[in-house]
């Protein structure tokens, strides 16, 4: 058995004594039709549901005359076959051709293969399935079907695929090619195969394959891996590996090339998962919230035989270690023990998965699902990490009790994962690569095209900034600049640094006047905004804190609101309440857009690209016409300095206001629900343009507004200074809306 | 009724009835749900069903058909369950399909097994709730459903419809003992009778007191918002548009009770495994033991009907669309003004005598977020009720009569200790993976009291901040930021908040009303408890409906009273631009609104807008005169 290549014939022979043998089973396994769900069950109730494999002594007797010259007992059988095959490919059943290539784990160019327990859990089931069913498929496909061999249970070819495959590494090419992992990668060559050139450079043998290249490439290649992951990857690996080592037969690599696709458009959500994505590869994403302790999981048990020292090892099989009762060699009964230090065992890491805030309706909790991670994958993650998950998602009945033949009617499930790719480092405002694409359809980018083109999108825009507040037109101009951001501009060769981008605000004026409810709009509004108010925050809830987590002694360090509206907005309410030694951390952030942070023996700089949206009262609480701006805030200048825009909200005490006040006002108290709905629209789409505008266009100053704008400074006082430098910021924006065209 | 009895003690056997007809095809799941419904429909026969909210889970027959009305307090993840699957006979090797809806354990015969790998077999999903019961409920809410229901449970046992509430110690107790159960019940059966009126009474007495000695670790939490409550939680499964349902929804369910011993020692069983093997099991022993739970302390309800609640009043029709239940509204509209005069009068000696703020207690019951505005809620009325006298017994009387009125309601002393030590906030646990539930999860509707004349000079430490602030956005923005721990999420609620205080309240307000009271009572105990005693339960009974119905009502302001409000407006702010702003406009609005809603007038006529002005006035002025009282004694 141990060389199946040269002995088809014999094993064919064997299989047949024993396909005919228990009728029952095969009768069975005739009727019911391949297909995906019937091999996740297999996978836990084979062996209960199916009395061969479990009782050895039935499995002893029962082979005929035959049968017995050539073949050990049959439990052994199974056992020994693993050890000889690639086990990571399903490819050795049922395919003597694919196998007599030879899979790389032959040891011919002495690269150890390394288990993928992440697509294995049900390899074991399969293969007792196909020494059952083996016989009669391995007589049609040879005999009649010839090349159309396919594995069991899917319409997958495996050469044809592997072919494809291996075609799809050679010759794909990146139209795009925006990806911020292309650093160092000539677009022009194709993508796969320099990416095989860094792994035989760094000596990491993973191949990360996004799925939306592979689609492009091949659809039905791509409708393959999503519908049979657990088939299609192996093949995959078996493909990348035999280009890897064509090419570079020297390279040493610690086990042999895993492939790991990515991106698989299947689902997004975790709200959308449903029964019909069982044992398929998706792609989610959402929050880690919880990782479990490294669990060392047995792949291979070592037993040594306590009386003639012979050894031989056992594959674990769902979890279970199906011990040998009898010695191989010497015959003794119950002589095996168990090796513990020799045999192995893979990482595994249970982590919890929760949907992201953005993807869940309001009003209800978010849903989570677990993960299994396996080996290099364990501890990538760790708890508030924003990931994208890969995996094969997979459920298992729970057995009440294992002499009970009851079975409790819900399912686990779980995704065993095969790529994990950190969402956190680069968003955008709040919208990073992937839902960016989710957001930005063909039709919405049309659409918001569509809108910049209208000459007063200035205006409309404005307007549809809260509604609800009445007026105030100039301000909420300014805070939608403020919402698009200046361009990042960037010195560092100059020695500068990083020129400020984000505007800060200062609203001031009159209580009453709607200013925290602008606030809280525009917290509503942008997806990281952070709302505090100056009365109730110390300097420790804005920048960040270090705590000490009491169970791994380890330090951690916890960010405050400023840390935590990177790239957003921080709305800071009654900014004048605040007390000195909270306001003066601001003036870091304001101005560098960094925080420094000294404690407890962690010295770091976190970035804090943040705009700052603050609300003051004047001193007096109500503002005093006969005094200076500057009087009337009473803020110190160097703090000050640092907004962009300060605006004044009064209240213009005039009747035609005032009238106009009143309609509007009135009007929120019987206005439809349907006209509510609209204006909610509108807010979407708002936050779909800013975060469109903020992504896409990277606005230029003209020379003519800049000449304009110089004359501006130099003509203006100190007063008007200020406005000026907000004038700056409000051409570059303005600037940037008509680029939109 | 051999009929109804079948459909109501065994369900099980319709559904299989019509499983068994339309096997193939897949529609005999909606020809159930159409069944019951109809069966439903039958005169009154929704009051034939027994609920879980007065009877005890011990007393229903397990497999029966149950209702329940529950708020929403958590969502756990969707679970997939074998829908239709199969069995086998291993000697005969006959097949058979069953239906793995509305079960939780997968049943086969005793000579069968389940083939997991046949190709009938159908995965589907469904989601669980965990309910609890409303939340603040009043108890003459309870009372009145209570004797509206028919259901006579299992003839055979001697229950009478009590409203005796077990304590899950009690019940824990029992499951230990099965055989002890019995004679326990047999024995105490008497002076179950004769215990549970003066119990009832002291457990809502004491409600506020319970806040300040925490429950001492019961063996479950059962995870209810408010301390000192009492009630079964439930498990409910949802098979369908469970998308509609949201956090603090109240609901009305009808299903199947599921109290299979077999999930409590799935519950061992899998603890034991994993302590031998960590890799079977994926959840901690604590998510184990939140996400199932005994099913004798939390039992399971496989939902064939879920409705959501519009109130929960029971003197109301459920549904208001209804052309029935319009007659009813009608009716009422007809005699509302003697109600209305008749419940001005009762709060005004509740008030000690003070009509004005009477007035404005009614229009502060009868608010309602009718709809918002990007993040502004619109139509709520926190009223501050300040100058109340020091003692404890006003505010409690007060709140015991705001009891009595509305369907549900919580008092919340807001003491040093309290906001220090209360959780407010629902946060979640991960490790247990729920929603810890704090006392501002609640239902829509549901009246706060806040008592702040129990507040001292004192520090509060950071959960406090927290608990004030929290408490702070839940009445000016009408949402509550549930605590993610890595982030926070806003669940928007509607909950009528009223303060009493001695001076202004440190919470804001939309209203200040200042009290002035007419008599002082020598006695104020004795004269509080004997206002509710002198009022009939027929006339209390008017009030509740007045107050439930006149919410739900639709208001609107027509194009000239629009006109004339702006001129009155604009005409104010000439005469005093200093005190006259934009909120003053928004407040009368408001007040006009509540105060057209209250007589039964659904538009704005000028003479309500007038009287509302007129009454903003009289209530400035008060507050007026009180800030020179103040500043004169200084």
């Amino acid at each position: 058995m141990s060389s199946p290549a040269s002995t088809p014939s014999r094993r064919r022979g064997s299989k047949r004594g024993r396909g005919s043998n228990p009728s029952t089973r095969k009768s069975q396994d005739a009727r019911s039709p391949p297909s995906q769900k019937r091999r996740t069950d297999d996978s836990t109730s084979t062996g209960e549901l199916q009395p061969m494999p479990t009782s050895p002594p039935a499995d002893l007797q029962s082979p005929a005359g035959p049968d017995a010259l050539f073949s050990s007992p049959p439990q052994f059988q199974h056992s020994a076959i693993p050890l000889d095959f690639d086990i990571s490919s399903p490819l050795t059943y049922g395919t003597p051709s694919s196998r007599v290539e030879g899979t790389p784990r032959s040891g011919v160019r002495g690269t150890p293969v390394r288990q993928r327990p992440d697509l294995g859990s049900v390899r074991k089931a399969r293969q007792v399935d196909l020494h059952s069913d083996g016989p009669a498929e391995d007589i049609t496909t040879e005999q009649s079907l010839g090349q159309k061999l396919v594995i069991w249970g899917t319409d997958v070819n495996v050469a044809s695929c592997k072919e494809k495959f291996q075609r799809f590494l050679q010759r794909f090419i990146d139209p795009v090619g925006k990806e911020d992992e292309d650093i160092g990668l000539d677009l022009n060559e194709p993508r796969y195969m320099q990416r095989l050139e860094e792994i035989n450079m760094i000596g990491e043998p993973f191949l990360n394959v996004n799925c939306d290249h592979l689609r492009s490439f091949d659809e039905n290649l791509y409708r393959q891996l999503i519908c049979y992951p657990q088939e299609v990857i192996p093949t995959f690996d078996m493909a990348a590996n035999e280009i890897f080592f064509d090419r570079y037969p020297d390279s040493i690599l610690e086990h042999q090339i895993q492939v790991r696709p990515y991106n698989a458009l299947k689902t997004r959500n975790m709200r959308s998962l449903n029964p019909e994505d069982i044992d398929q590869l998706i792609t989610i994403s959402g929050m880690v919230i919880r990782s479990s302790q490294l669990i060392p999981e047995m792949q291979e048990a070592f037993f040594k035989c306590q009386v003639c020292a012979f050894t031989t090892r056992v594959e674990i099989d769902r979890g279970r270690i199906a011990e040998p009762s009898v010695c191989k060699n010497c015959n003794t009964v119950h002589s095996m023990a168990l090796i513990h230090n020799r045999s192995m065992f893979s990482d595994k890491q249970m982590v919890k998965l929760q949907e992201s805030p953005e993807d869940m309706p309001a009003g209800q909790t978010p849903h989570t699902v677990a993960l299994f991670a396996h080996n290099d994958l364990v501890d990538k993650v760790q708890p508030g990490d924003r990931v994208n998950v890969t995996g094969i998602y997979r459920a298992v009945p729970i057995r009440v009790n294992p002499r009970v033949s009851s079975v409790k009617s819900v399912y686990k499930t779980h995704i065993d994962v095969i790529h994990y790719r950190k969402t956190d480092s680069k968003r955008l405002h709040g919208v990073d690569e992937e839902t960016e694409q989710k957001i930005f359809t063909e039709e919405r980018v049309g659409m918001l095209k569509e809108l910049s083109k209208k000459i007063d999108i200035y205006d409309r825009l404005s307007s549809a900034l809260a509604p609800s507040i009445y007026e105030h037109e100039d301000i909420k101009k300014g805070i939608l600049l403020q919402l698009f951001g200046g361009s990042r501009k960037d010195f560092t060769h100059t020695g500068r640094g990083n020129f400020r981008a984000e505007i800060n605000i200062l609203l001031c004026g009159d209580p009453g006047t709607s200013k925290s409810q602008l606030l809280q709009y525009v917290y509503n509004l942008v997806p990281r905004g952070q709302y505090t108010s100056g009365r109730g925050s110390s300097a420790v809830g804005l920048t960040a804190y270090v705590t000490k987590d009491p169970e791994t002694r380890q330090l951690v360090l916890q960010t405050g609101a400023l840390v935590l509206s990177d790239n957003g907005i921080c709305c800071i309410d009654e900014f004048d309440k605040m007390n000195e030694s909270t306001r003066s951390v601001l003036h870091e952030v304001m101005e560098q857009q960094t925080l420094s942070i000294a404690k407890a023996g962690i010295i770091c700089q976190l970035n804090a690209r943040t705009s700052i949206l603050a609300a003051a009262n004047p001193i007096e609480s109500q503002w005093n016409p006969k005094k200076t701006t500057i009087e009337n805030i009473q803020l110190p200048h160097t703090l000050l300095s640092r907004f962009d825009l300060i605006f004044l909200m009064l209240d213009p005490r005039d009747e035609a206001y005032d009238r106009r006040l009143a309609r509007h006002l009135i009007s929120l108290y019987y206005q439809t629900e349907e006209k509510m709905e609209e204006e909610y629209m509108d807010m979407a789409v708002l936050r779909d343009y800013i975060a469109y505008a903020r992504s896409y266009v990277n606005p230029r100053l003209s020379e003519e507004a800049g000449q304009t704008l110089i004359e501006a400074v130099t003509k203006e006082m100190f007063e008007e200074a200020l406005r000026a430098l907000a004038d700056d910021d409000f051409l570059t924006v303005t600037g940037k809306t008509v680029r939109l065209l | 009724m051999p009929c109804v009895a079948d459909w109501l003690n065994n369900p099980f056997s319709i559904v299989q009835g019509i499983f068994a007809q339309n096997v193939p095809n897949s529609d005999w799941e909606k020809k159930v749900t159409e069944y019951f419904k109809e069966k439903l429909k039958e005169n009154n026969a929704t009051n034939w069903v027994p609920s879980l909210n007065d009877v005890p889970v011990h007393y229903l027959k397990p497999n029966s058909l149950v209702k329940f009305r529950c708020m929403v307090q958590d969502m756990f993840d969707p679970e997939f369950y074998m829908g239709v699957y199969e069995t086998v006979d291993p000697n005969t090797n006959a097949r058979v399909l069953h239906f793995g809806k509305y079960r939780d354990v997968a049943e086969c015969g005793p000579q069968q097994e389940i083939d997991l790998n046949s190709s009938q077999t159908v995965t589907s999903e469904r989601q669980t709730f965990y309910c609890v019961p409303v939340p603040g409920e009043s108890a003459w809410v309870k009372e009145a459903y209570i004797s509206a229901s028919q259901a006579r449970v299992s003839p055979s046992t001697s229950y009478t419809p009590s409203r005796h509430k077990r304590s899950y110690e009690e019940d824990e107790d029992m499951d230990l003992h099965p055989s002890k159960q019995k004679e326990q019940h047999t024995g105490s059966g008497g002076d179950i009778h004769g215990c549970v009126e003066p119990k009832r009474l002291e457990t809502e007495a004491s409600a506020g007191h319970h806040l300040i000695s925490p429950n001492c670790s019961p063996p479950l939490d059962l995870n209810f918002p408010l301390p000192g409550e009492k009630g079964p939680a439930c498990l409910v499964k949802v098979y369908e548009s469970w998308d509609s349902f949201k956090v603090n929804d109240v609901l009305e369910v009808y299903g199947i009770l599921s109290v299979d011993p077999v999930l409590s020692i799935v519950n061992n069983e899998e603890r034991d495994s994993s302590t031998l093997n960590p890799v079977e099991s994926m959840d901690t022993a604590e998510e184990q033991r939140v996400h199932s739970p005994p099913a004798s302390l939390v039992p399971r309800i496989h939902v064939i009907l879920a409705q959501k609640l519009q109130h929960i009043n029971p003197l109301l029709p459920a549904c208001l669309n209804e052309e029935e239940s319009k007659t009813f509204v009608s009716n009422f509209m007809s005699e509302l003004s003697p109600v209305r005069a008749e419940l001005l009068g009762f709060l005004t000696h509740a008030l000690l005598g003070d009509s004005l703020a009477a007035e404005y207690l009614i229009l502060h019951l009868i608010s309602t977020v009718y709809a918002r505005r990007d993040v502004l809620p619109l139509g709520k009325f926190t009223v501050n009720l300040s100058g109340c006298p020091r003692n404890n017994i006003f505010t409690e009387h007060i709140y015991r009569i705001i009891q009595q009125l509305v369907p549900a309601s919580y008092r919340l002393q807001m003491t040093i200790e309290n906001m220090n030590h209360s959780r407010f906030i629902p946060h979640k646990d991960y490790a247990a993976n729920r929603l810890v539930s704090g006392v501002l999860q609640l239902a829509s509707n549901t009246s706060l009291v806040v008592d702040e004349t129990q507040l001292e000079q004192g520090q509060l430490d950071t959960k406090g901040v927290h608990n004030v602030t929290a408490l702070g956005n839940l009445i000016t923005w009408q949402k509550v930021d549930y605590d993610f721990s890595y982030h926070q999420m806003e669940f928007p609620c509607n909950i009528n908040v009223l303060i009493t205080s001695e001076g202004r309240s440190l919470l804001p307000s939309d209203c200040q009303v200042h009290l002035q009271p007419q008599i002082i009572p020598p006695n104020m105990e004795e004269y509080m408890s004997s206002l509710l005693t002198a009022v009939l339960p027929s006339v209390l009974n008017k009030f509740r409906i007045y107050l439930s119905l006149l919410r739900l009502l639709d208001y609107s302001i027509s194009e000239e009273v629009t006109k004339a409000v702006e001129e009155d407006f604009v005409e104010m702010r000439k005469n005093d631009p200093e005190s006259v702003t934009a909120d003053d406009l928004h407040r009368t609005l408001l007040v006009a609104r509540f105060l057209s809603l209250s007589v039964g007038q659904t538009t704005l006529s000028r003479e309500r807008w007038l009287r509302a002005k007129q009454l903003e006035a009289l209530r400035k002025a008060r507050l007026q005169q009180q800030k020179c009282v103040n500043g004169n004694e200084l």
